[in-house]
């Protein structure tokens, strides 16, 4: 049953993704700069997404062919 | 654009879609699935993405820049655990056959009506709002590209002239077709899934062309859209940090659509009731997120594009989507767009459409027919499908009544929010009765209500106030509280200021709920029905669970057939009972019995079509039921486990089988090849001289004496290992058993010219009667004796060998040596001669025996509670020691 994703790295993805979307992490994109031209914040938040997005794909697709 | 064209495209894009559906209906029916993969699945879930993400987010973008994101960031955190918690809700699902989210949670507590039907209620009441959002949407949609003013569409005219109306009928009469064609045990409706999945990629392609045409049509790339929005002050603001961030707002918001993604009707429609294959779970928890970032890259985009080419305030933000490519002159990308926001509203009704019905059906009108009797004895197939198209009709004609009262009053987003805050009631009961086995209806129930009831008064009597249609005395009550209490407030309760609505509305809503419901929980234990639906949902996973069937009583087979048969038809009642005949290895379903297993199978089926409340009580109605006590429950779950305990000897005893059958058989081999080889010698030369003829005849004789010796000793292990050996246990003299052992093997250490030292001590404490005699049984452990003697007899040298056998004894217990000046055993073989037929020594010396005399040994001592042990040096002789302690097994005389 425990085969698969491993519950105890999901639990610390998820709790990785809530800091980091949430005070006071979320402040250090707080600023009125441009990133390639682009605004930060919605540009941090869209690439910290993207990244947690892969990290949980890889976890999710490791081993996907063992059962 | 001309209405006909627009009309035209949507009913064809709607023909298509269902002849998507059509297709993987008929795919389905020849075995070919097209929705069994994960990738469908995924796409499936992106019916999250409706009207308010076509339209509302760049709206909300458009005011406050970054503030339409949390509605997705959240749904990804909770997809980050949907490997353990949605796997779960699939696994129950599909265990107890649950097809709506007010099913799951009135199932968990002791399949409750009431529950079911207030879960049904506060479904229906979030979801209105939701609807209405569609149709508003959709309206808008219509009348800009129409050439008329998106902010009042349709309005004021007649209601028969209305074209939302006439949107809201067609959707309803699109949701039939697609969702109630047929009443299925499972609900699954692939043919509809196949089309959502097909809708989720229209949409996305849409907005992301009108999102690139924006980007690099009207602009060139983004970065100079964004440098040309920094040059305009009004529109540089939204882009621009607040003064203070709303962290407390941006976490509610986050909380919020991390529940809904699960809770909403159509999300538990499409990821749990829909769902194939729980494995597609592993994609789909990360392909979904990947969709919905892809569908809001583009949105900050068209929002600043659309401020930037229409001014601020000119412009209804929320339709930039269709008014962007219109005014550029692109007008068959408008109708794209057109298209896909007609694909995201559509998408959204027709799943949330199926889904509260199945909940109305089952849940509230249901129960209140099935206690009139004209009902109770009539077949109900058609009875069912016909409660479900009207209460499809009725939903979207709700939602049409809320759009033309309140729906012109709001932004998309803010209808949608009040319905997100709505389902989030069911976190604490659903997702509590998942883990916690200590839920109990009245805490689930009390919790929900004061949910509620919180939820409608500080976030519905709210926004009804502020939209003015109940008059300015009315719209008071928000400043000075009802009949001037002012703790009362409904966006100040208790004073509670210095929050947003929304995250006000949160907090003690979801407060109060989970309150309640852990307080009363902890208040009074369970009933018996409760505690064993709660082991069967938070022990899904266990596959001791597997098998428990919680009830007792009488029925009769037929009656549960012809029961189930008048809910999903006599035909297939008939084969689903044949089918599980067959699984049990039945001819037929005369042969079945009707016992606790049976009972369960047909309730089971029918809360696939009824829910689970009404199955049961369906079901109580045809059978003879005893009453279970919380003991009751606890009995069945320890017998269940019990029953796993002896499944698991059996199977070891079963793999110990295995074990000596197949070292037997290789034992057995060698003497009796030895035995045929010099018999068929013999045989075939008839003039062989007398000597060597006797010489054969020596060896087949002990050959012959060395198999019933291993025989023997096979079945003596076999007997100590299953514990089926007798041992006649009485008072032992150890001088006397030691003395008598080396009387029997005096003649074996004269032939090979060894000596045999006995050295007992004076006396034995047992016999002093000061210490408890050693009781064991005398002939095992001469057994033991000889065994050990005989061993040191093959192994001394030819000449000059010598054999101490050596008693001691302590306060603990007696300790007896046999010592001999062999040539002892290797340091890597110590462990081995404890083994079953392994043999000390190389080949070439290998004396005869058979390799189970040391283990044998062991497995008596061992049963005296002592040790056998060796100790040896190579080259220095080697010492085989036993130990007994002197309190042996004092009670049984004889072991069965």
């Amino acid at each position: 049953m425990r085969r698969g994703p491993g519950y105890q790295r999901l639990l610390a993805l998820f709790f990785v993704g809530g800091l980091l979307f949430n005070f006071p992490l979320m402040r250090i994109f707080e600023q009125d700069t441009s990133l390639f031209g682009l605004p930060l914040l919605p540009t941090a938040l869209f690439i910290v997404w993207a990244l947690l997005i892969v990290a949980l794909a890889l976890l999710m697709e490791r081993g996907a062919g063992e059962d | 654009m001309s209405p006909a064209l627009i009309i035209g495209a949507a009913l064809a894009y709607l023909l298509a879609l269902f002849g998507v559906a059509a297709w993987a209906d008929r795919r389905a029916a020849a075995g070919r699935s097209v929705i069994g993969n994960a990738w469908v699945y995924a796409l499936s879930m992106g019916v999250y993405c409706t009207a308010w993400t076509y339209f509302g987010s760049v709206g909300r973008a458009a005011a406050t820049g970054v503030w339409f994101l949390p509605i997705y960031l959240g749904p990804t955190l909770a997809m980050v655990l949907a490997w353990p918690v949605l796997r779960k809700m699939i696994r129950i699902s599909r265990a107890y056959r649950i097809t709506s989210i007010a099913d799951f949670i009135a199932s968990r507590y002791g399949k409750s009506a009431a529950l079911a039907g207030g879960v049904t209620l506060i479904a229906l009441v979030g979801v209105v709002p939701y609807v209405a959002l569609q149709l508003k949407a959709v309206s808008s949609a219509y009348a800009l590209m129409t050439g008329g003013s998106p902010d009042a569409p349709g309005l004021p005219g007649a209601w028969w002239a209305d074209t939302t109306l006439y949107i809201a009928l067609l959707l309803a009469g699109f949701t039939i077709l697609f969702g109630t064609r047929h009443l299925d045990n499972t609900e699954r409706h692939e043919g509809m899934v196949a089309a959502i999945a097909a809708e989720s990629v229209v949409k996305l392609l849409a907005f992301i062309a009108v999102g690139v045409f924006v980007c690099w049509g009207l602009f060139n790339g983004p970065a100079d859209l964004f440098a040309r929005a920094r040059a305009v002050p009004e529109v540089a603001r939204v882009l621009q940090p607040a003064a203070r961030f709303a962290y407390d707002q941006w976490f509610a918001l986050l909380l919020l659509a991390m529940l809904s993604v699960i809770f909403l009707p159509r999300q538990f429609q499409v990821m749990v009731v829909e769902n194939v294959d729980e494995r597609h779970v592993r994609r789909a928890a990360w392909a979904f997120p990947a969709y919905l970032l892809l569908i809001n890259i583009f949105v900050l985009p068209i929002a600043v594009g659309g401020l930037l080419f229409f001014g601020t305030g000119q412009a209804n933000p929320e339709t930039f989507v269709l008014s962007l490519p219109l005014a550029a002159g692109v007008p068959w990308l408008a109708l794209v767009a057109f298209v896909g926001g007609l694909s995201a509203a559509t998408g959204m009704v027709i799943v949330e459409a199926i889904a509260v019905s199945t909940m109305v059906c089952n849940d509230l009108v249901l129960p209140l027919l099935l206690r009139r009797k004209a009902f109770a004895q009539r077949e109900l197939t058609g009875l069912l499908l016909g409660i479900r198209r009207a209460v499809i009709v009725g939903l979207l004609l709700l939602g049409y009544v809320y759009f033309r009262v309140a729906g012109e009053a709001y932004a998309l987003v803010s209808i949608g929010l009040i319905s997100f805050a709505a389902v989030a009631q069911f976190a604490p009961a659903l997702l509590g009765g998942m883990y916690w086995k200590g839920g109990t209806q009245r805490g689930a129930f009390a919790g929900l209500a004061a949910g509620a009831a919180l939820w409608a008064w500080t976030l519905m009597v709210p926004s009804i106030a502020k939209s003015g249609w109940l008059g300015d005395d009315f719209a008071t009550l928000l400043t000075h509280g009802p009949w001037g209490i002012g703790w009362l407030r409904p966006e100040q309760l208790l004073g509670l200021g210095g929050l947003d609505n929304l995250s006000h509305a949160l907090f003690w809503s979801l407060l109060a709920n989970a309150g309640l419901y852990v307080g009363l929980s902890l208040w009074k234990p369970p009933s018996a029905r409760e505690a064993s639906q709660a082991l069967l949902f938070v022990d899904v996973f266990e596959r001791a669970s597997a098998g428990r069937v919680f009830w007792r009583g009488r029925a009769r087979v037929a009656d549960l057939v012809s029961l189930v048969g008048r809910f999903l038809g006599p035909e297939r009642a008939t084969s689903l009972f044949l089918g599980y005949a067959r699984r049990l290895g039945r001819q037929g379903v005369e042969q079945l019995d009707a016992d606790a297993a049976l009972v369960h199978f047909a309730e089971t089926q029918l809360a696939g079509a009824i829910g689970s409340a009404s199955a049961r009580v369906m079901v109580a109605s045809v059978v003879e039921e005893e009453v279970l006590e919380i003991d009751d429950v606890m009995r069945i779950v320890e017998e269940a486990s019990e029953l796993r305990h002896v499944n698991e000897r059996l199977l070891s005893l079963d793999r110990l089988k295995d074990d000596i059958m197949s070292s037997v058989t290789h034992e057995l081999r060698t003497p009796l090849t030895s035995i045929r080889a010099l018999a068929e010698l013999m045989r075939d030369a008839p003039d062989m001289d007398e000597p060597q003829r006797q010489q054969f005849l020596g060896i087949v004789v002990t050959e012959t004496e060395r198999l019933s010796r291993l025989v023997n000793q096979v079945l003596d292990m076999a007997k100590i290992e299953s514990g089926h050996a007798e041992w006649h246990n009485s008072d032992i003299d150890l001088r006397a058993l030691l003395q008598q052992a080396a009387l029997s093997t005096a003649e074996l250490f004269r032939e090979r010219g060894a000596t045999l030292v006995l050295t007992l001590p004076e006396s034995v404490p047992a016999l002093r009667g000061e210490l408890p005699a050693l009781r064991a049984d005398a002939d095992r452990l001469t057994q033991v004796l000889l065994n050990l003697l005989s061993n040191a007899a093959k192994f001394v040298p030819r000449e000059g060998g010598r054999v101490e056998l050596r008693l001691t004894t302590d306060a603990l217990g007696a300790t007896i040596e046999v010592i001999d000046n062999g040539p002892g055993v290797p340091l890597e073989q110590q462990q081995l001669v404890f083994e079953k037929f392994r043999q000390g020594g190389d080949a070439a010396h290998r004396p005869q025996g058979t390799g189970l005399g040391l283990p044998i040994s062991r497995q008596i001592v061992e049963h005296f509670g002592g040790r056998l042990w060796l100790r040896s040096e190579p080259g220095a002789g080697s010492c085989f020691a036993f130990s007994l302690p002197w309190a042996g097994p004092k009670d049984e005389e004889t072991r069965p």
